[in-house]
């Protein structure tokens, strides 16, 4: 016991390990994987600069635009800038709370090295301190980096002077701090109350309700009125609304009044002090708390809650539906579904899946497609660009549940190898369970967001075939790139969409997407100024256009899924 | 029934296994011992299919495993030394995946593993998921995977590490029967005693080559020095030093 272990060495005098050494072997790992002689890992390297660099100059411009037109603004310029940096900070907040939530779950009771940690003569302080920090650093490092670029631009532009970076630092870290604490505490309490494997699956679920809440509220209500006065009954009401505080007892609003009392020259200390005070009585409570209820909540979280499954129902619908498939391919579709959604943190993001679906269908809804300027050109090309947007977010589910199914393999690759299956069956299995789901999801979205839209029928058919043939190339580049860049011995299956392979895949899929687009832009073009003038499309640029397309989305099916054939029939495990 | 001849597995410089040649025949129960990082997983998993040879060839029944890898892997059973298995399956769903890869399925699969289950005490647990199951749990459901497809030859890499004294007595007999019914089982341990007591025949492996190889009576005769325990022998081949350093590294 870290508590009993303390007081015994404090009383023979001999000094526990320090808060430094205690963190070392994160650092010598974090050093040890930096410095690794891996192959290709310059080119990695190199991609992702480039990658963070251009993300960092579009976040960097956007926010500079947006703030020097805000400071052309007499009156209510300041007052929207302000409003923008909360609105930010309040979505950074809610994000960093839902994070730490679940870092802290991994870092303060499943992590590995708890059982040395916990059985050495660890002081609780400095475990509750080390542990604190792995979860700030681990849930924060990405709201950071956003972070960045949106104080350089508020910098920028209101000439916040050298010492900005600083004040913005002095501002970031408590904010940091407090709902790393929060996010702990709860995690804390939760624990105390449920068995850690129930506790991981109730969070996940929570974290993903709660997620898909905030972006469906921030949607439903849509900001974007804010920025047009016009639908204010007067300048007095908007302004009146505009110096409101949105949240005034969350952090997220200290920060933003700290940052721009700064930069309007009216420097406001209260913010800062509010900040820096909360943030250090939330690590004392926490602390406490910590002390109070850790080893208890530790001891519980090595329990497992039983999991009793019958499964003769599914048993029986897939020995039903599935008939026509092999024993092989059927077992392997079966243990696909099964591994699939028994695991709550795979399918509760389908919440979140919903709501990414239910916001779209919004945005197009609210389209100002009516009115004044709005051509027939316009009106179809929609649509067609609709193609690109489905396009994008069908990647992006692909890489979330496609990309990772061959990682995940991983450790159980010794019993595939072993026996007397082809690799290709088990891709095929896998591309199959992944690419229905898929398919089915994306003729939703095509065909809701036409009708909404109200398309012409040539539209429509463009969007259905090419939506199709989109799906199994996301679904191909997926599965191949998932497999010519495995996690094998990731812990965490979220992390396997973000590693280099993911990134390189949805770089892939944007290409492809893409290419289809400019293919078929050509042949549409023809076609809708051949209906605008009663004249009949040229039927060869139809057939090259489009031919070329769907060749070329075959090709993204077909070949990445060859490669990752010879890549995984090679794999030594 | 296993074959290996010239069997290498190189990575980069270093040579884990260096050239062996061995013949198991049917119906023998073929021990394979050697301290730790000697070559032995690393063969083990060769034979399974997992690991590709650098060099030589491994024959399962006839017939060679790079060549027709379906035919050679239909009649092996592999029991790593690692029990990973799917968290989210059940322990029967589990033996009816294993048996479904051998494409085999229906009321005999069911009841070969229901009294696989019965047999290790799994039979209470076989509707829970594997993810609550202990250590010495998912070791005796791997091993029940291993028999549930009936394989020919069945390769274990460290059996008894995480089983209990009752799993481990009924494991031995399993392993015997199974040879007396004309089955081959090549295993990995480093129980001395279970391979003196067990094996018909062992073989010696270090740093990637095999010291000797036979029956006990033959490697006591082999074996200079007088030694007649397996252990004596074990250390005499493998190196006799570390217990000579004992001291010195207590006195350090």
């Amino acid at each position: 016991m870290p508590e009993a272990g303390a007081d015994a060495l404090a009383a023979t005098g001999v000094a526990d390990p320090s808060l430094f050494h205690l963190l070392e072997p994160k650092w010598l790992t974090a050093r040890a994987r930096l410095l690794a002689d891996e192959r290709g890992r310059g080119a990695r390297f190199a991609v992702l600069a480039v990658f963070g660099a251009l993300f960092w100059a579009f976040v960097y411009f956007l926010l500079y635009r947006l703030l020097n037109y805000f400071r052309g603004v007499e009156e209510i310029g300041p007052l929207l800038a302000g409003k923008l940096l909360g609105l930010i900070l309040i979505g950074f907040f809610s994000i960093l709370v839902l994070s730490n939530i679940i870092t802290a779950l991994s870092s303060f009771f499943l992590a590995r090295d708890l059982d040395l940690l916990v059985s050495g003569p660890v002081d609780w302080l400095k475990l509750y301190l080390a542990k604190l920090l792995e979860t700030t650093v681990h849930s924060s490092w990405m709201v950071t980096l956003l972070a960045i670029p949106m104080f350089a631009a508020y910098g920028r532009v209101y000439e916040g002077g050298w010492w900005f970076p600083l004040v913005s630092a002095s501002v970031f870290l408590p904010f940091l701090i407090i709902p790393a604490v929060v996010g702990s505490a709860v995690t804390l309490l939760l624990v105390n109350i449920f068995p850690a494997r129930r506790t991981r699956d109730i969070l996940s679920v929570i974290a993903v309700l709660a997620a898909g809440g905030i972006v469906l509220l921030f949607r439903l209500v849509r900001p974007e009125r804010l920025a047009r006065p016009e639908g204010f009954r007067s300048l007095v009401d908007f302004v009146t609304v505009l110096r409101t505080p949105t949240s005034p007892m969350l952090p997220s609003e200290w920060a933003a009044r700290g940052v721009m009392s700064w930069l309007q020259y009216r420097l406001d200390y209260l913010p800062f002090y509010l900040l820096w005070s909360s943030a250090a009585a939330a690590v004392v409570i926490g602390a406490l708390l910590h002390r109070a209820f850790y080893l208890k909540g530790f001891s519980k979280a090595q329990e497992s809650g039983a999991h009793w499954v019958r499964g003769t129902a599914l048993r029986r619908f897939g020995a039903l539906v599935f008939r026509p498939l092999s024993v092989l391919k059927r077992e392997l579709v079966l243990k696909e579904l099964r591994v699939f959604f028994r695991d709550t943190t795979q399918w509760s993001q389908l919440i979140l899946l919903g709501v990414l679906v239910v916001v779209y269908v919004f945005n197009i809804k609210y389209l100002p497609l009516h009115g004044d300027g709005m051509t027939f050109f316009l009106i179809n090309i929609v649509p067609f660009l609709n193609l690109v947007l489905a396009g994008f977010v069908l990647a992006s589910i692909a890489a979330r549940f496609i990309f990772p199914a061959v990682s995940l393999e991983g450790r159980t690759l010794w019993l595939l190898r072993s026996s007397p299956m082809e690799v290709r069956d088990l891709l095929w299995a896998k591309f199959w369970v992944g690419t229905l789901p898929l398919l089915i999801l994306a003729l939703a979205i095509v065909s809701v967001t036409d009708y909404l839209l109200a398309v012409s029928d040539f539209m429509f058919a463009v969007s259905v075939l090419t939506i199709t043939l989109m799906t199994f190339a996301v679904a191909g580049l997926a599965l191949g790139f998932g497999t010519m860049f495995p996690q094998f011995d990731t812990e965490n299956a979220a992390q396997i969409p973000t590693s280099f392979g993911g990134l390189l895949f949805m770089m892939a899929s944007v290409a492809m997407i893409g290419g289809v687009v400019i293919l078929e832009a050509r042949p549409v073009y023809s076609y809708l100024s051949a209906s605008m003038y009663h004249t009949d499309p040229d039927p060869v640029e139809m057939w090259l256009g489009f031919g070329a397309a769907a060749l070329l989305c075959v090709g993204c099916t077909l070949v990445p899924i060859r490669i990752a054939l010879t890549r995984l029939s090679a794999v030594e495990r | 029934m296993i074959r290996l001849k010239s069997l290498t597995k190189r990575y980069g410089s270093f040579t884990a296994v260096d050239a062996i040649d061995l013949d198991v025949p049917r119906g023998e129960l073929f021990g394979f011992l050697g301290p730790n990082g000697a070559g032995k997983t690393t063969t083990l998993r060769m034979i399974a299919g997992i690991l590709r040879p650098t060099g030589g060839t491994v024959e399962i029944g006839g017939v060679d495993i790079d060549k027709d890898p379906m035919a050679a892997k239909m009649k092996l059973g592999f029991i790593p030394d690692r029990p990973f298995i799917y968290e989210k399956l059940t322990g029967a769903e589990f033996l009816r995946f294993v048996a479904g890869l051998y494409d085999q399925e229906g009321p005999e699969v069911e009841h070969r593993a229901r009294e696989l289950l019965a047999l290790f005490d799994l039979a209470e647990w076989q509707d829970e998921l594997v993810e609550s199951y202990s250590h010495g749990m998912r070791q005796k459901l791997i091993i029940s995977s291993a028999f549930v497809h009936r394989a020919e030859v069945i390769v274990v890499d460290e059996p008894m590490v995480g089983l209990d004294p009752k799993a481990a007595r009924i494991l031995k007999d399993l392993f015997r029967e199974y040879v007396n019914r004309g089955h081959t089982i090549m295993m990995s341990t480093h129980t001395l005693e279970v391979a003196e007591t067990l094996c018909d025949r062992i073989a010696i492996i270090q740093s990637g080559r095999i010291r000797a190889c036979g029956t006990m009576a033959e490697l006591r005769q082999g074996a200079e020095g007088g030694a007649s325990g397996l252990e004596d022998i074990f250390l005499k081949l493998t190196g006799e030093n570390a217990a000579r350093e004992l001291i010195e590294v207590l006195n350090a």
